[in-house]
């Protein structure tokens, strides 16, 4: 799946807030405090549709409270949201859900005491068979759970999750419960999938066929917000990269330049006070996990006129 | 000595009573195993169950099936009552909430303003005579050895189908779409939210069905007694927790199983101790004796949820990866 051009996403120069050209989700004013401390406080963003955006930022920065706010899983103290143009602000968790909308979360949710193809039929949409008295006739939702079995079943193969098919999700191990939570979301035909941290404790024999999943995804015309502190992926598969720091859209950019923008270095910085940034150690550790190539050159520059000094 | 304790404490595996016993527990099960709601108040559906039941065709006169009518409708105004508050709140206000409601229940029913309907702190006698003039047994002894009474026998006959036909209800829906979203919902309701489903809507449906079953059980109840608060304590609810552990929290059959052998032990201990009481083996009174069979019951259910979690018919995979 080739990127998107950044030019097709964009109406406007690069900068925090950016309007899209074709924008799924439109949020304005969105804050959210707990106690006295502000976690979101976004003034406007614009999720683009049909792409795959990576939402980044130091630990703390908001990115969860924010996925729980657009999803319905939180209430922000203020601010408005659209969903492919709908209000959705104050809209129950389950009815965004059903509207297109759904989540993972960063601490994955497998159902452990329901089966593998059990947790997959949950992800499906309403249907007879789960309202109380219809429930209790088989000749009326039997049809409708065969065909679902059956695209529960194409999915499982494309997850490499067959083999467990029976087995209970609690005995799975952490990224195949990554891949069972994603798969599941997917039952439902989604129109956008926002994953917390996916790739977050799952063996790097997996990271990849994930993501291609993902881009998967954006093939078959969905949109992908997802969260992930590992640069390498988020350069690998995204169209576009929204970052994050102390509740705030710092910048937005393209992955190849968004870390080389000042406000995001001094975003990291910000969060790593406790690193001794006149160590150029601690320098280099800020630059790893931000996967700057501007800064990790400045920095190794710096290491070697040291080197040279001490000589 | 006298051994025929022995085969009367077997005989109360099928009794009325016990059957009551079990159709609470699967109201419970549906609660707590199923669905994951932690309800410390099933004794006080089976009050409102056993209130509506017999003063409505008591005080009211209704004729039988509009009595058992009461008690549906009764119950499901209880579930409503303590459900909307609290189901969309913590796990743990709902248990908070259950445990003193059936508390309330209790005392009202107990105060003197109330007596000209419930009858006050002695009940209600007789609320089992509609149902016992349909008996088709005439007068006399059944079943040999357990010397049941006619009307012992036509309340087991009908209580146990009762419970059946429970087993039935509850096998279905868990087989089915709607016991798979409220297993998800004991797992992680969480989950289930973000997957499209009405988790309020589903817990609610939930707490009236287990609510149903624990107030048919409370009209059941009755038929071999009468109607008395205080059997409506704190204790019930945990006889019936007992029950269910026993059997197993997430089958279907265990609370049957579970509350045969509630039954059968606890009379069988008090047969043994009053054996021992009357010949002077052990160094107790006869009133000790009472507080004694249930410290048994109490150390055989430790016992229980130490080496067999899952109870008798439950699966040990899901004690292993319970999160
Ligand atoms: N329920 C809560 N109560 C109090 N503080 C919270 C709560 N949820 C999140 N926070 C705080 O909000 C900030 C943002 O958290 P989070 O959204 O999880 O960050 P991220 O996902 O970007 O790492 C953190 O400082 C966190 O401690
Ligand atoms: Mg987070």
């Amino acid at each position: 799946m080739p990127k998107t051009d950044v030019n097709e996403l964009i109406a406007g120069p690069v900068a925090p807030g950016v309007p899209k050209k074709n924008p799924i989700v439109v949020a304005d004013g969105v804050t959210r405090s707990f106690g006295g401390f502000t976690a979101v406080n976004v003034e406007h963003v614009e999720i683009p549709a049909n792409a795959i955006t990576a939402l980044i930022g130091p630990n703390g920065a908001g990115k969860t409270t924010f996925f729980n706010l657009l999803t319905g899983f939180d209430k922000p103290n203020e601010g408005r949201w659209t969903f492919l143009g709908q209000q959705q602000y104050g809209v129950p968790a389950h009815k965004v859900a059903r509207r297109g909308m759904v989540r993972t979360f960063q601490l994955t949710k497998a159902l452990n005491l329901l089966s593998v193809i059990d947790n997959m039929l949950l992800g499906a949409p309403q249907r007879a068979g789960e309202r109380f008295f219809a429930s209790l006739v088989p000749s009326i939702w039997r049809q409708q759970e065969e065909s679902l079995t059956e695209k529960a079943d194409e999915l499982l193969k494309k997850f490499k999750l067959d083999a467990k098919r029976e087995d209970f999700a609690g005995s799975l191990s952490g990224g195949q419960r990554k891949l069972l939570e994603m798969a599941r979301a997917l039952m439902s035909d989604p129109k956008m999938v926002m994953l917390d941290e996916p790739m977050a404790g799952v063996n790097p024999a997996l990271t990849q066929s994930l993501l291609g999943h993902i881009l998967d995804l954006k093939k078959e015309g969905m949109t992908v917000l997802f969260v992930e502190h590992d640069m390498h992926v988020v350069r690998e598969i995204a169209d576009w990269v929204i970052v994050m720091a102390e509740g705030r859209i710092v910048a937005e950019g393209s992955p190849d330049t968004v870390m080389d923008d000042p406000a995001v270095i001094e975003a990291y910085l910000g969060a790593h006070h406790d690193t001794d940034l006149g160590d150029v150690r601690g320098q280099q550790e800020i630059a790893k996990d931000m996967e700057s190539d501007l800064i990790k050159h400045e920095i190794e520059e710096e290491i070697e006129e040291e080197a040279a000094d001490g000589r | 000595m006298d051994f025929n304790f022995i085969p009367l404490a077997f005989g109360e595996a099928i009794s009325p009573t016990t059957a009551a016993y079990a159709l609470a527990t699967i109201g419970l099960v549906v609660h707590f195993g199923f669905t994951g709601l932690v309800n410390f108040g099933q004794a006080g559906f089976m009050a409102i169950g056993g209130y509506a039941f017999v003063v409505t065709s008591l005080q009211f006169h209704w004729p039988l099936p509009f009595a058992i009518l009461a008690t549906i409708v009764c119950s499901v105004i209880f579930a409503f009552l303590l459900g909307l508050p609290t189901l969309r709140l913590r796990a743990d206000y709902l248990s908070i909430v259950t445990i003193a409601a059936a508390e309330i229940v209790r005392l009202s029913v107990k105060t003197p303003e109330l007596t000209g309907l419930t009858g006050g702190a002695t009940g209600l006698n007789g609320g089992a005579e509609d149902f016992q003039a349909l008996n088709p047994f005439p007068n006399g002894q059944y079943l040999g050895p357990l010397h049941m009474t006619a009307s012992d026998l036509w309340a087991a006959i009908c209580g146990w189908a009762l419970v059946l036909l429970a087993c039935l209800l509850v096998w279905a829906l868990m087989r089915s779409p709607w016991g798979r979203i409220v297993k998800g919902i004991r797992e992680d309701e969480d989950a289930v939210r973000a997957l499209g489903k009405n988790v309020f809507s589903y817990k609610m449906q939930a707490l009236v069905l287990g609510g149903v079953l624990g107030g048919l059980a409370g009209a059941l109840f009755i038929l071999p007694r009468s109607l008395q608060p205080d059997n409506y304590g704190t204790q019930l609810t945990f006889f019936l927790y007992t029950i269910m552990l026993l059997g197993g929290a997430t089958t279907i059959f265990g609370p049957l199983l579970g509350a045969a052998i509630f039954w059968v032990v606890l009379s069988l201990s008090d047969g043994l101790l009053s054996l021992a009481v009357t010949n002077h083996i052990l160094p107790i009174t006869s009133t000790q004796q009472g507080p004694i069979r249930f410290i048994i019951v109490g150390l055989a259910l430790m016992l229980l949820v130490i080496f067999r979690p899952q109870g008798i018919l439950g699966k040990k995979a899901e004690v292993f990866f319970r999160a």
